[in-house]
């Protein structure tokens, strides 16, 4: 029996999947996901393609916090401007949903050189409470022009996407629409960092001064990462608004983006297995509380408009519980398991 | 020119409370190198646990100062010992996230217990201005704010100069392992100053409640702190104080003359805006240490 996997050559070490195992897994979990709408209901459906935009952004802000070590605070506003240049493109412009798509993301992307502007001259804490006060700014100017933007009330009636004349308008297409972007988003990030470039994240992260000396350019790669996330954001933020129709910029707030950064920690920073899990995990627990809300509605009556509040007490404390006490994530869970049982049931 | 004076009146009296959040937050940084993004909810939590005494209870201004601070000072340890002090040598994103988290329970618990209804004050000082010049009007709450903080900042002051503890805590923040290795125990400092913290923010929380009534919304003023201390520099005291004033001083003016130009709350970003442009030219504020990066 082999013990451990030698790696002979770069290709091999740099491989997806290095091993067959989880290469059928993932196959297996690929038809499951694209066999699920026939057996589930429609708001599972809803469901399930929330997770996928939710993983597109979550992606994003793990490439610039977890992989490049640069906090974000401001990743709830890259979506809301992803959101609102769909929708004013789509609404007022009358584009169609697959130039607006790449559009909103690369508007996303050009607020985000503005902001990683600063990442010039700061870092660490710094850096976070620059893109706090850029979350601020930003949900700030989206109320600024209520012709264009909706102002406080929001911009309603964004249209149903179609291709070709087919229009993409109930729960099981979009379901196909998202599950598909989000694979090639989840394909793109895991290759990323097989490059030149997502190394060079990578360093700049573990060390900046060392990847200076060794000829990587701190700044613009610190640049590039921002754009890569805010891109990821300003996709999932288009595709947000032409699932839900109708955006308010009170969505995009501070608290969205605590939203993501606690994903990213669940599910460990600088991996994108662990995204996926925390992604998982937190769409999951609003689901659990209101299912158990409403098993315990009948003995307690007066639990149901106290539900939101609990969920924002058990956000908090899974955040907390966390870092307290698995620092590294439910990828780190994951692995701990898959350790045990690849020498199982031999300890050796 | 008397409205402008107006606006200044008002603007150092939001200033005051700024300065003492700022105070805390400082405190906290220079002891222990932990960022509070918790701040908000700190000041909400003392405020409400006063205004509850005081109108449920009908209890004496003087116990139930004595309860909030009591309640304070033993949230802000527990908060130290169960949260932070597992996270000491931790990277500066999991003591940021472990504040918001911090953050997010407690606005929870206060929702929970108190509702999200605005709380009432019972009337402590009479309504009649204090002092009238022409069009000025001076409110007896803005006396009493300023009063507060003048008396907080020499308490504090005797505090950190004049007693044990005081001292102690100084030296650790000068020098951690120094303090370390003349037998002080740091973590005990460390949860001092989170109590530390968890007085001013009550004593703040309640003025600005007097101030513009409270309500749940009352927590996300505790991120205007990151404005004041920023310009102030993140590890100085004095700045705390010159920069709540400054940024006080700042919301209440740019707040009324750019609102015309502006669709809602002009006075809610532009601390934002000034302290991204400080952040841009003098990352060190006013008066911080500048931090030189070797390799």
């Amino acid at each position: 029996m082999k013990c451990g996997y030698p790696k002979e050559n770069y290709i091999a070490d740099g491989a997806i999947f290095p091993t067959p195992t989880p290469k059928y897994l993932t196959c297996t979990f690929v038809i499951i996901l694209f066999l699920f709408p026939l057996f589930c209901s429609q708001y599972t459906m809803y469901l399930m393609t929330t997770m996928f935009i939710t993983l597109i952004a979550a992606l994003g802000l793990n490439i610039l916090t977890g992989f490049t070590g640069l906090i974000s605070l401001g990743h709830g506003a890259f979506i809301g401007v992803g959101a609102y240049v769909s929708g004013i493109l789509t609404i007022h412009l009358g584009a169609s949903f697959w130039i607006a798509l790449p559009c909103a993301g690369i508007a996303a992307a050009l607020l985000g050189i503005l902001f990683g502007l600063p990442s010039l001259r700061i870092e660490g804490l710094y850096l976070a409470i620059a893109t706090l006060a850029a979350q601020f700014i930003i949900t700030f100017a989206i109320r600024q022009f209520p012709d264009l933007t909706g102002g406080d009330t929001g911009l309603t009636g964004i249209p149903h996407p179609s291709l070709f004349g087919w229009i993409i308008d109930s729960h099981l297409k979009y379901y196909y629409l998202c599950l598909i972007l989000s694979a090639g988003f989840l394909v793109f990030a895991r290759n990323l960092f097989r490059t030149r470039i997502g190394r060079s994240l990578i360093s700049v992260r573990d060390r900046d001064i060392s990847a200076e000396v060794m000829g990587v350019n701190v700044f613009k790669t610190k640049l590039t990462s921002f754009i890569v996330s805010s891109f990821f954001a300003g996709v999932a933020g288009s595709l947000y608004g032409h699932q839900v129709t109708s955006i308010a910029p009170e969505v995009f707030g501070i608290d969205l983006s605590i939203y993501y950064l606690s994903i990213i920690i669940i599910g460990g920073m600088g991996t994108i297995l662990g995204t996926v899990f925390g992604t998982i995990f937190m769409t999951m627990i609003p689901e659990m509380i209101r299912i158990l809300g409403d098993s315990m509605g009948g003995l307690i009556p007066s639990i149901s408009h106290l539900l939101p509040h609990v969920k924002l007490f058990v956000f908090g404390f899974v955040i907390v519980f966390f870092l307290v006490y698995e620092p590294e994530g439910l990828f780190r869970i994951w692995k701990n398991i898959k350790n045990y049982f690849v020498l199982w049931p031999f300890k050796y | 020119m008397d409205f402008f004076l107006q606006l200044v009146i008002n603007g150092i009296s939001l200033g005051c409370i700024y300065a003492l959040l700022a105070l805390g937050f400082v405190i906290i940084f220079k002891a222990s190198g932990v960022v509070n993004f918790a701040m908000g909810e700190f000041m909400a939590i003392g405020a409400y646990i006063c205004v509850f005494m005081l109108s449920k209870y009908d209890l004496n201004i003087g116990v139930a100062a004595l309860i909030t601070v009591s309640f304070a000072i033993l949230m802000g340890m527990a908060v130290e010992r169960v949260l932070l002090r597992p996270l000491m040598c931790e990277p500066i994103i999991s003591v940021i996230m472990v504040t918001l988290g911090l953050a997010a329970m407690l606005r929870a618990l206060l929702i929970i217990v108190f509702g999200i209804e605005a709380q009432v004050y019972p009337q402590l000082v009479p309504y009649e201005p204090w002092f009238e010049w022409g069009d000025i009007f001076v409110d007896n709450t803005y006396v009493v704010v300023v009063i507060l903080t003048v008396l907080s900042i020499i308490s504090l002051t005797y505090f950190f100069k004049h007693t044990r503890y005081g001292n102690a805590m100084r030296a650790a923040a000068n020098d951690q392992v120094a303090a370390l290795s003349m037998g002080m125990n740091v973590g005990r400092l460390f949860a001092l100053s989170w109590s530390i913290m968890a007085i001013l923010a009550a004593i703040g929380g309640f003025m600005l409640g007097s101030l513009s009534g409270l309500q749940i919304g009352i927590t996300q003023t505790g991120l205007k702190v990151f404005p004041v201390v920023i310009l102030g520099g993140l590890d100085s005291v004095l700045g705390a104080i010159v920069g709540g004033i400054i940024i006080g001083l700042l919301e209440t003016i740019s707040g009324i003359y750019l609102n015309d130009y502006f669709v809602g709350g002009a006075g809610e970003v532009v601390p934002f805006v000034f302290m991204i442009l400080i952040l841009m030219f003098r990352p060190y504020g006013l008066f911080g240490t500048r931090e030189i990066k070797k390799v």
